[in-house]
């Protein structure tokens, strides 16, 4: 069975003070320390069986010196007095400002403990009820016909309890629960496999199978599996491109979402860099990063530099109000961090990183926003994305799509990426629905880091987007 | 060192109870880690990290748990762990460990002594020459994303109570610079590298230019139209298009009927200049090693030959669900999950010529010098793919105008029967797979 867990704190106040000390012995104008205790726990369903569960640990404290310019860093497993002592060391020695700073830390009170947003802890649900789930997923999808010739599925949760420390005298803590589930169909037919997928995660524990059936799940990912079967070749080309609700998330995220981030911006690597009171986007456009969105995939109550998450409007009416902040880029211009500090775990320096982000609803209505679309492309489901922020071209990609002829959606397409530019993605939007939907959970990579994140937009329409397929 | 990373692993595996087989794979990594921006040293990380994933089969059932540390009270309730998640797996009559097979591991030496004793300044030091040098190489480079030097001391061991017992040690460095090539209000990027087992084989000056030529040779790029076309794939992309290509020719993917390539063996699937090599025995691979991720001796394996298909990739337990024997090929995603078959070094046998003479052939062309959205558009199962992509036009046969913002698609089985020609220009990548020049015709470039 499960060790029972502890919710003492993570290290002794004492212990706190005496890293974050002896961090600063060669100076300094910051240190942190990041303590981090991660449980997570899997079950897999593959080919019809059972085929694992994994559960783990991993325990660590990150500790960083800044001077000047210079970030020092240094991460230890080890959370005694003389492994914490030996991290400070090295990331005094690394950030190497030579200067005798010598100054005592002592950490304030501990700030508020997060409300608890966990009713049903995973770590207190037997096994076997997380195995069930996924049985029940594999025969769902099986019952969709003979032509759906493989189902995985995955349950997985984790528990991140993580303390935060720095010499300003900040002491803040957090614990959050995640809890995700995702079925993989495979279907075959005389044109060859096709696969479907869905997922469904939000920062809960157990309780997330209260609102969210596997079963269902599983049906829709078998189904659009089935449906891909008929899918034709994509088009090849510029056209207009409608994106049902939620999915859209994925496509700001990319189009302006990282540019947005003001650790590429101060580098000018960000095709948004000095366009602070610009009209960026089209005037229908509010485009807000929401950390503080309960249960969301991408929620948190402090960020990983122990700053509380924040409500962010980014884009209002079209027009640039502000970026995203972690602590360094928020110091050099004498600002406040936006509270979107993070990093994928205490082996990491954190960095700016999105939330949940998203467009609120519009006031078209979904159906017009088709049948006013002569000739074009739906994309029902999406994958993942990629942006270079610096010529904001941007991909992403389609993994349920339809042709639009005269109105109406037609034909499924075949798998692909469409290609835009995020400025002129922006401005091009020029339909906006009233049904508003968060995307699926997703993890966001950005210089070899995965983070958590969550998305949502109504149904959207982009006048003109490339798609990526090989058809006339 | 108090107890070796092996004695660590034999212990916990000899803490296995009657009717159980357990396996322990401890790793321990030093990293550093160096980013310069500015002339100055932007963030400098250095870092010891260790963990062990514990695999226990009992009654033909499968468990397995991890922990970030090689704490005895960790080890002790990883093995509690995984003995209790198998507990809960299907029995499968062909689950278990990995045997001695009787191979030798080749006779590597991957394990530099210099990197270790190569001080913190000096990396320091490559790091902000990379940047000068990146900066300098061009009047229109404006600005260095980032400049990093990077290196690891990875050591991995096994035991089990099958009997495996199997230790292996690498060292591997990298510089990579990321640069910014303005003129006017436009801007593009490129990216150079240079990989080696010890610094003194890191080459900063080549790294440095080719960032700031891959940058800077992109400006002016417009959006072209739609068109088909042959298309030649520097040797970064080839390497992400081999990756892709060798997680469909893994024995678990074809088990599981999750491979374009599950019932064509003996096929002819590609041109015959295509002949595909997973070797993690070649110690110029960055990812070489003379053991996988069981323990045992990793070995050569020809997956197509003269474009005909010959092998897939085996872990253990595919290999015995197969009626097959593993190829050497279990891979794990680190110490946190069980070990899979997949490709470890990749690398396809090169033809003779140069990029340049490949394109002087070609009368109407794309160079494709990046691409983006690989994970998002490309499906190994369907095979369907596109990716985003930039480059040059090739124009009767010289490289011509910059592309930006276009797509190239095509199916990957289509992709490996249209090609033209195998570049010699071989080259080692901070990644599973080795780059070459790679001519491919009729691919679909969609554009404005």
């Amino acid at each position: 069975m499960p060790t029972p867990e502890t919710d003492g704190e993570l290290l002794p106040r004492e212990l706190v003070d005496e890293t974050l000390t002896a961090a600063l012995r060669t100076g300094g104008e910051l240190a942190e320390i990041f303590v981090e205790d991660k449980r997570s726990s899997s079950a897999m369903l593959d080919d019809g069986r059972i085929e694992e569960l994994v559960s783990g640990r991993s325990r660590g404290a990150g500790i960083r010196v800044v001077a000047g310019d210079t970030t020092g860093f240094a991460h230890t497993a080890d959370l005694s007095r003389s492994g914490l002592a030996a991290a400070a060391a090295a990331a005094a020695a690394a950030a190497r400002s030579g200067a005798d700073g010598r100054r005592a830390v002592e950490v304030g009170p501990a700030a508020g403990a997060a409300a608890p947003t966990v009713r049903v802890p995973p770590e207190a649900v037997p096994k076997a009820a997380k195995v069930e789930l996924l049985t029940a997923a594999d025969a769902a999808a099986r019952s969709e016909g003979a032509a759906i010739v493989q189902v995985a599925a995955r349950y997985g949760d984790s528990r991140r309890r993580i303390l935060v420390a720095n010499s300003d005298g900040l002491l803040a803590a957090d614990d959050q629960v995640r809890t995700l589930f995702s079925v993989s169909c495979v279907a075959s037919g005389d044109t060859g496999l096709q696969t479907g997928r869905e997922t469904a995660g939000r920062t809960v524990g157990f309780e997330l199978f209260d609102a969210c059936d596997v079963s269902d799940m599983a049906r829709r990912a078998a189904r659009r599996a089935l449906t891909k079967l008929k899918a034709r070749p994509a088009p090849s080309g510029t056209m207009p491109v409608v994106v049902g609700p939620g999915g859209g998330g994925v496509l700001f995220h990319e189009a302006c979402g990282h540019g947005l981030e003001a650790d590429l911006v101060a580098k000018s690597a960000s095709v948004f860099a000095g366009r602070i009171g610009d009209q960026v986007a089209a005037p229908l456009v509010t485009l807000i990063d929401d950390g503080t969105m309960a249960g969301e995939w991408g929620h948190y109550a402090i960020d990983d530099e122990g700053r509380p998450a924040a409500r962010n409007v980014l884009i209002a009416d079209g027009v640039l109000t502000d970026y995203m902040w972690d602590r360094i880029r928020a110091d050099k211009q004498g600002r406040a961090s936006s509270g979107n500090g993070r990093r994928q775990s205490y082996q990491y320096l954190p960095m700016v990183r999105m939330t949940n982000t998203f467009i609120g609803a519009g006031a078209d209505d979904p159906a017009d926003i088709v049948a006013g679309t002569s000739k074009g492309v739906y994309v029902a489901h999406l994958g993942g994305g990629q942006v270079n922020t610096a010529t904001g071209d941007f991909v992403f990609g389609m993994t349920e799509a339809y042709l639009i002829e005269n109105g109406e959606i037609t034909e499924p397409i075949r798998e692909g990426n469409l290609i835009g530019n995020g400025p002129e993605v922006l401005t091009g939007i020029d339909a906006l629905g009233t049904d508003f939907a968060m995307g699926s959970p997703g993890t966001c990579g950005k210089d070899g880091q995965g983070v958590p994140v969550g998305d949502g937009t109504p149904t959207l329409r982009v006048a003109a987007l490339t798609v990526g397929g090989t058809a006339a | 060192m108090s107890e070796s990373l092996l004695e660590v692993a034999r212990r916990v595996a000899g803490w296995a109870a009657d009717g159980e087989e357990v396996e322990a794979f401890a790793v321990r990594a030093r990293e550093t880690d160096v980013r310069a921006y500015q002339g100055e040293v932007e963030s400098l990380t250095v870092a010891e990290s260790q963990g062990i994933g514990v695999r226990v089969v009992r009654d033909r059932r499968q468990g397995f748990a991890y922990a970030g540390t090689l704490e005895v009270a960790a080890l002790e309730e990883a093995l509690r762990e995984s003995r209790d998640n198998a507990r809960f797996a299907t029995a499968d009559e062909h689950a278990g460990l990995a045997a001695p097979d009787g191979v030798a591991p080749a006779a590597l030496d991957l394990h530099r002594p210099e990197l270790e004793d190569f001080p913190v300044e000096a990396k320091v030091e490559l790091a902000l020459e990379l940047e000068r040098a990146t900066r300098s190489a061009d009047p229109r480079i404006t600005g260095v994303e980032s400049a990093e030097y990077s290196d690891t001391v990875y050591t991995s061991a096994v035991a089990s109570t099958a009997g495996v017992e199997a230790t292996s040690s690498e060292t591997g460095c990298y510089l990579s610079s990321y640069s910014l090539a303005s003129d006017g209000d436009e801007t593009q990027t490129g990216f150079g590298y240079s990989v080696a087992r010890e610094p003194a084989g890191l080459d900063a000056a080549r790294a440095a230019a080719d960032s700031a030529e891959r940058a800077t040779r992109l400006l002016g790029a417009a959006k072209p139209p739609t068109a088909r076309l042959t298309v030649v794939l520097d040797p970064l992309v080839t390497a992400q298009l081999l990756a892709i290509v060798g997680s469909a020719l893994t024995g678990e993917a074809v088990l599981k009927g999750r491979s374009l390539f599950a019932d064509r063996m003996g096929e002819s699937v590609a041109v015959p200049a295509f002949t595909l090599i997973d070797d993690a025995t070649e110690p110029a691979a960055f990812t070489a090693s003379a053991i996988d991720d069981e323990g045992l001796a990793t070995r050569p394996v020809e997956l197509i030959s003269g474009g005909v298909l010959r092998a897939f990739l085996y872990d253990s337990y595919n290999a015995r669900r197969a009626g097959a024997v593993s190829t050497g090929s279990a891979v794990r995603p680190g110490y946190a999950g069980t070990p899979t078959a997949g490709a470890q070094a990749l690398r396809l046998r090169p033809g003779s010529r140069s990029q340049a003479d490949i394109t002087a052939g070609l009368d109407d062309g794309l160079l494709v010098q990046g691409v983006t959205g690989m994970h998002s558009g490309v499906n190994p199962v369907s095979g369907d793919f596109s990716t985003g992509a930039e480059g040059l036009r090739i124009r009767g046969g010289e490289l011509a105008e910059p592309v930006r913002e276009v797509t190239i698609a095509s199916t990957l089985q289509r992709l490996l029967t249209d090609v033209v020609e195998v570049g010699g220009d071989l080259e080692w990548l901070p990644m599973s797979a080795a780059g070459v020049s790679l001519a491919i015709a009729d691919v679909t470039m969609s554009g404005a």
